[in-house]
């Protein structure tokens, strides 16, 4: 397809028309299926990404919550003995992570999850091991987390937005592991001997997630109820 | 640069390739489930028979195929031949980066053999390499780039060119794979990985040389281009876009109070695609020598 341009998705003009209304035609057909998912509430106080396109949209945006957080936490409280290139690279990939987030807060609007509230109490944001260590986590699983979801994906548009973002998470990854051990880029517990990444389904992504948030997500249509 | 432009150069010529290929018909539903569980060095196999499978029957389409798996491959023995010859080259590569280069030679090495099996799997046949000229000469072996091999700045400036291209050839053709779980995921898997050979070739350069660049394409309003290097503008076009599903994200409410994202991070948070068209009409008439 051609390079995106303004008002322009997959060659069809979108003037006056909302990104989300374009796509949304069969996305709310699913979301009316799906029904009883769409206010993404759970019983025990949780939340649920829901079902569609929807669903894994919210998906990314509850990991881009996660994300942001975690690096707005990094600028405001730098790690013991942090270089200012160091610093600089960190604070561009906040402004990153915001900005996927903000994004997708904007894009999804009404159809969008809560803000999640965190749980960074396992880190230690004074250590750089610490700081780095999670943000390798977060990173690398963001990678196999859209790679994993992205067939779940049933719009074009929304596909090449994930994969926008997917690659931008990828290149942070590959930052943060050569900042850990240089060299480590595509270490062989992310690349396989055909030279692919691996990836991760939802159910197996969100336990990780979990780790990190006081506001647990469930993807109950992708099998997987946080306890 | 492998199966996403595969499958939207397939889908030219075979319009009904994802139904084909869809996981919903009956013939390739095995496949779908089958490639969740299967091992993933058995993928190229698990997708050659995919492929065969889907085809069955009809050798016109499956000739087209395979044309197109070889264009793609063409590609392949591009970036592969780009780094085994610096590999090869007497004192280019400096010793301490010699294992960080030869990771991702390896990495796109493996990407041939990946296309090459699947190729085989369909009874197709591997096209040879094309000959490449690494200064983008046509062949002269002494254009723009006439100090590659010799000059490891102007290598890492190739390569990092070459990576960024790469990374945008992967997008553009993602919706043709929509919904194919073992072929998209695949798709997706190789491009991550040339997204991290991306992001390490930039740092190794800004390193080395001071180069003002960071692991990712901050551009700047009207100009894609981050490199410095301006022969190489035309792969960088677009990547200047702020428009994300019509929302323009430099506009955004930024990490600190009353601030907005702003064109650098806005632009670096997307990499935008590039159509195959396009990357052939980069590489033809310079590193792929056109006859």
């Amino acid at each position: 397809m051609e390079t995106q341009k303004p008002g322009v998705v997959n060659g069809s003009p979108m003037a006056r028309r909302s990104f989300l209304k374009y796509a949304g035609a069969a996305s709310v057909g699913l979301l009316a299926v799906a029904g009883c998912h769409k206010d993404h509430v759970i019983p025990h106080g949780g939340i649920d990404i829901g079902s569609g396109d929807y669903g894994i949209l919210n998906y990314a945006y509850a990991l881009e919550q996660l994300e942001a957080a975690f690096y707005i936490q990094v600028a405001a409280t730098p790690y013991s003995g942090i270089t200012a290139t160091e610093t600089a690279w960190l604070t561009d990939i906040r402004d990153h992570e915001v900005c996927h987030r903000e994004f997708f807060k904007a894009a999804l609007g009404a159809k969008a999850i809560p803000s999640l509230t965190t749980d960074f109490s396992k880190i230690d944001f004074s250590s750089r091991a610490s700081v780095l260590g999670a943000a390798k986590a977060f990173e690398d699983t963001g990678v196999q987390a859209y790679d994993g979801a992205g067939y779940l994906i049933q719009n074009s548009a929304y596909l090449t937005i994930a994969g926008k973002i997917v690659s931008v998470e990828a290149r942070h990854a590959a930052l943060i592991r050569n900042m850990i051990k240089d060299g480590d880029y595509a270490g062989p517990d992310m690349v396989d001997s055909n030279g692919l990444n691996s990836s991760l389904a939802i159910k197996q992504v969100l336990p990780i997630a979990n780790m990190y948030l006081k506001t647990k997500v469930s993807a109950s249509n992708y099998d997987y109820i946080a306890s | 640069m492998n199966l996403f432009n595969i499958i939207e150069e397939i889908e030219k010529v075979d319009p009904e390739v994802n139904e084909r290929l869809s996981p919903r018909r009956d013939a390739i539903k095995n496949f779908t489930s089958f490639g969740s569980k299967v091992a993933i060095a058995a993928l190229p196999f698990a997708l050659g028979s995919m492929f065969k499978k889907a085809y069955a029957g009809d050798m016109s389409t499956t000739t087209d195929v395979i044309g197109v798996l070889n264009y793609a491959l063409t590609l392949e023995y591009l970036e592969s031949y780009f780094y085994n010859q610096g590999t090869a080259a007497s004192g280019l590569i400096p010793a301490a980066d010699a294992s960080y280069i030869a990771d991702i030679t390896d990495d796109e090495n493996h990407h041939v053999t990946f296309l090459q099996t699947v190729i085989t799997s369909l009874n197709g046949t591997p096209v040879t390499s094309p000959t490449f000229d690494l200064t983008a000469g046509n062949g002269s072996h002494n254009g723009p780039f006439s100090n590659v091999l010799t000059n490891y700045q102007t290598f890492l400036a190739v390569a990092e060119t070459f990576e960024d291209t790469g990374v945008r050839a992967y997008k553009g053709a993602a919706p043709s794979l929509l919904g194919n779980q073992v072929v998209l995921t695949a798709a997706l898997s190789i491009h991550a990985v040339e997204a991290r050979h991306a992001s390490a070739i930039r740092q190794l350069r800004a390193n080395k040389y001071g180069a003002s660049i960071k692991p990712w394409i901050t551009s700047t309003a009207g100009t894609g281009n981050d490199t410095g290097i301006s022969l190489v503008n035309a792969n960088y076009a677009g990547e200047d876009n702020v428009m994300q599903g019509g929302v323009d994200v430099s506009k955004l409410p930024g990490a600190t109070s009353g601030s907005t994202i702003g064109v650098a991070a806005a632009t670096a948070a997307f990499d935008e695609p590039l159509d195959m068209a396009s990357v052939l009409a980069l590489l033809s008439g310079s590193f792929i020598v056109a006859h």
